[in-house]
């Protein structure tokens, strides 16, 4: 990594975009508390504090702390020269997060044992260039041993999909 | 003396064979843990929390407390041998673990480590042993606004103590408030910021923000590094450990300040990793030799593993007899009290003295294990980290996934893991602290309860929180925490102005 290249670079990703955005998203939900806490009410009722007394004040605090980094950043905007992440980097992390929420989902479809499968075997051949039979072995021995040990031995039941029915499980 | 008593009892509990055989599988998951990227202390054990709703609590515990174990001598593996800290308190001791390994000499930065980390959570425990019944007996005397100012005392000093910038430390912490505050209201049975979702009717659980945070986060991070494991392989023979064992006789004094460093940063929530930094430095400070810091020092091996491992385990103290955990992992371990139906705080050393005494008997024994544990089996946990990333990232996204998904058996929640992993990334690369997010999700509806109870004792004026020595006090602690930041700010425009008025 190095320190010295500016956001300007057209190969690195600034901070400053990242951080007025997560900054406006905290700012988001600290007036949705805001809002919510007025609709149940932040005064008192006749056996004490109503559900909005507390979370007002967390919401005003949430607000004022991400509405002065907002401010902050947006001020210094064009001297902020710090790096978030070249767009290598970023694209390494997307590389992982895409196939991560393709799993998420197809766990909710398929089952978790058979989209497990399917996650170690694409990140073995995609990634880690793996010839199949070391794959095959890796992904199908991973979930097998996650069943024994969580359905069998613990007695916590994971999601199936038609696979597992088609085994009678 | 009572405490002795009461801990020969937790010996009497802890030393049962099944108790032993859960310590001994705590640990060797905690080490797997700590060594493997992207789980950590926190998250490994709100993994596997869930694991243990059925088994009596105190076994549980003491299985979870020996993961926490574990995770703290795990990640001095990968700190020394690959220069890849496993944790983030263990980014210390990668300035003169690695050189050392380096060097050829990684099994006495090995063995150094392991004994500074088992000689740091000693003291920490013998701590925990005599002070925990008294803070817990003095405890037993607080009332709400005490408890509100003790709570506020906790999150006061995350501000005044982080590294990070202020308002980013308050502004995680309040995200971890609103988030706590989802869900229904236990004293009036409001709903509350659900807008119609059923999904959001109990709420943010906090083990799933933990798991995606740290584990999603985590392995988004070490994914943007490319990592590629280069390591130095180590064995340790016995030789090689006495002759360690001497030498570290005489850093006796670095052992002693990075203990008291330590167990002060763990009770008040500094935690390990500041305590690690903390401890280096004040080692290089002191050092006869400080130009060999960096070019592998045993000191500085020594220095950070013993704050790291005080802090880490003197984090329970605050835990235990206040229910205010002192670290991330303190607060999964508070929520597994919580699911175990046993409340934390005072009342929990006179009404489960099997289960603290048991506990604390435990942590004698389970870092005792950990020590020979990870001394005979070093070989082995570096041969795991051999293998490539793009096989173990895909597990380590399996584990999370199952981890999350066990909770409350719902598919939401492992969705929700992902959002919070994407946050985590996003926190981590802005340096947004973690720690207080978690902190606050977890204490967010004791401290709103003890605060309303506060309010309605006294008809809504906050003047309770000054009406008597004992909570005055707090708050006024509290508040200097609170406002200490600026006092170095201020430090830094009078310099920067001297310095112009002198050009």
């Amino acid at each position: 990594m190095t320190q010295e290249k500016g956001a300007d670079d057209a190969s690195v990703v600034g901070s400053r975009g990242p951080e007025v955005g997560v900054a406006a998203f905290l700012l988001a939900i600290g007036a949705l508390v805001v809002g919510d806490s007025l609709r149940v009410g932040i005064g008192w009722a006749d056996d004490g504090p109503r559900s909005g007394y507390f979370p007002f004040y967390i919401g005003l605090m949430l607000i004022g702390s991400s509405g002065y980094i907002l401010v902050r950043a947006l001020l210094s905007w064009r001297a902020t020269r710090t790096e978030f992440a070249t767009r290598e980097q970023i694209g390494l992390v997307f590389a992982v997060f895409v196939p991560m929420v393709a799993y998420v989902a197809l766990v909710a479809g398929i089952g978790i044992y058979v989209a497990s499968f399917l996650l170690i075997a694409y990140f073995m051949r995609r990634h880690g260039r793996y010839g199949w039979p070391p794959t095959v072995a890796v992904s199908v021995a991973v979930p097998l041993a996650f069943f024994l040990v969580f359905e069998r031995w613990f007695l916590v039941l994971l999601p199936k999909g038609p696979l597992e029915r088609a085994f009678g499980l | 003396m009572e405490e002795f008593g009461n801990l020969l009892h937790g010996f009497s509990i802890a030393l049962t064979l099944p108790n032993l055989l859960y310590m001994l599988v705590g640990i060797v998951l905690g080490v797997l843990i700590g060594v493997l990227p992207g789980l950590g202390g926190a998250n490994g054990v709100a993994i596997l929390l869930p694991l243990t709703f059925s088994m009596n609590p105190t076994s549980a515990i003491i299985m979870l407390s020996c993961i926490y174990w574990g995770a703290l001598f795990g990640g001095a593996i990968t700190s020394i041998l690959f220069n890849i800290p496993g944790e983030p308190w263990s980014v210390a001791t990668t300035f003169d673990g690695y050189p050392m390994a380096q060097q050829g000499r990684a099994a006495q930065a090995l063995t150094a480590a392991f004994t500074s980390s088992f000689v740091g959570a000693f003291f920490a425990v013998v701590l925990i042993t005599f002070l925990a019944p008294v803070l817990a007996k003095f405890a037993l005397k607080f009332g709400p606004a005490e408890f509100f100012a003790v709570q506020l005392l906790t999150f006061c000093s995350f501000v005044g103590m982080s590294k990070e910038p202020p308002a980013k430390t308050i502004a995680a912490m309040m995200l971890g408030f609103a988030l706590a505050a989802v869900g229904m209201d236990s004293v009036t049975g409001q709903l509350r910021m659900t807008y119609g979702q059923p999904e959001l009717l109990k709420g943010f659980d906090f083990l799933i923000a933990v798991i995606g945070l740290f584990g999603i986060g985590e392995i988004l991070l070490t994914m943007e590094e490319g990592l590629a494991f280069k390591g130095k392989s180590a064995r340790i023979n016995p030789k090689v450990v006495w002759q360690t064992w001497k030498e570290l006789g005489k850093h006796w004094k670095v052992f002693l300040r990075s203990t008291a460093i330590g167990c002060w940063m763990g009770i008040t929530p500094g935690g390990a990793t500041p305590a690690s930094f903390m401890g280096y430095g004040m080692a290089r400070r002191f050092s006869k030799d400080p130009q060999s810091f960096g070019k592998g020092a045993l000191e500085g091996v020594v220095a950070p593993e013993t704050a790291a491992h005080a802090a880490g385990t003197s984090a329970l103290l605050p835990m235990l007899t206040l229910g205010i955990p002192g670290s991330p992992t303190a607060a999964v371990l508070l929520g597994g009290l919580l699911i175990w139906g046993l409340q934390p705080g005072p009342m929990l050393f006179i009404e489960q003295k099997d289960f603290v005494w048991g506990l604390i008997a435990s942590m004698y024994l389970g870092n005792l294990v950990g020590l020979l544990v990870v001394l005979t089996t070093v070989p082995w946990w570096a041969a795991l980290l051999r293998i490539p990333f793009s096989v173990i990232a895909p597990v380590i996204i399996v584990i999370c996934a199952i981890g999350a998904y066990t909770v409350h058996s719902s598919m939401f929640d492992v969705a929700m893991m992902l959002v919070f992993g994407v946050l985590g990334y996003l926190f981590k690369k802005l340096k947004y602290p973690l720690a207080p997010l978690v902190l606050a999700l977890v204490l967010g509806d004791m401290s709103e309860a003890s605060f309303r109870q506060a309010m309605l004792l006294s008809q809504g004026d906050l003047a309770i929180f000054w009406s008597n020595g004992l909570v005055g006090g707090i708050v006024l602690l509290a508040l200097v925490m609170l406002v200490s930041p600026l006092w170095g700010i201020a430090r830094k425009q009078l310099r920067a102005r001297e310095y112009t008025q002198a050009k």
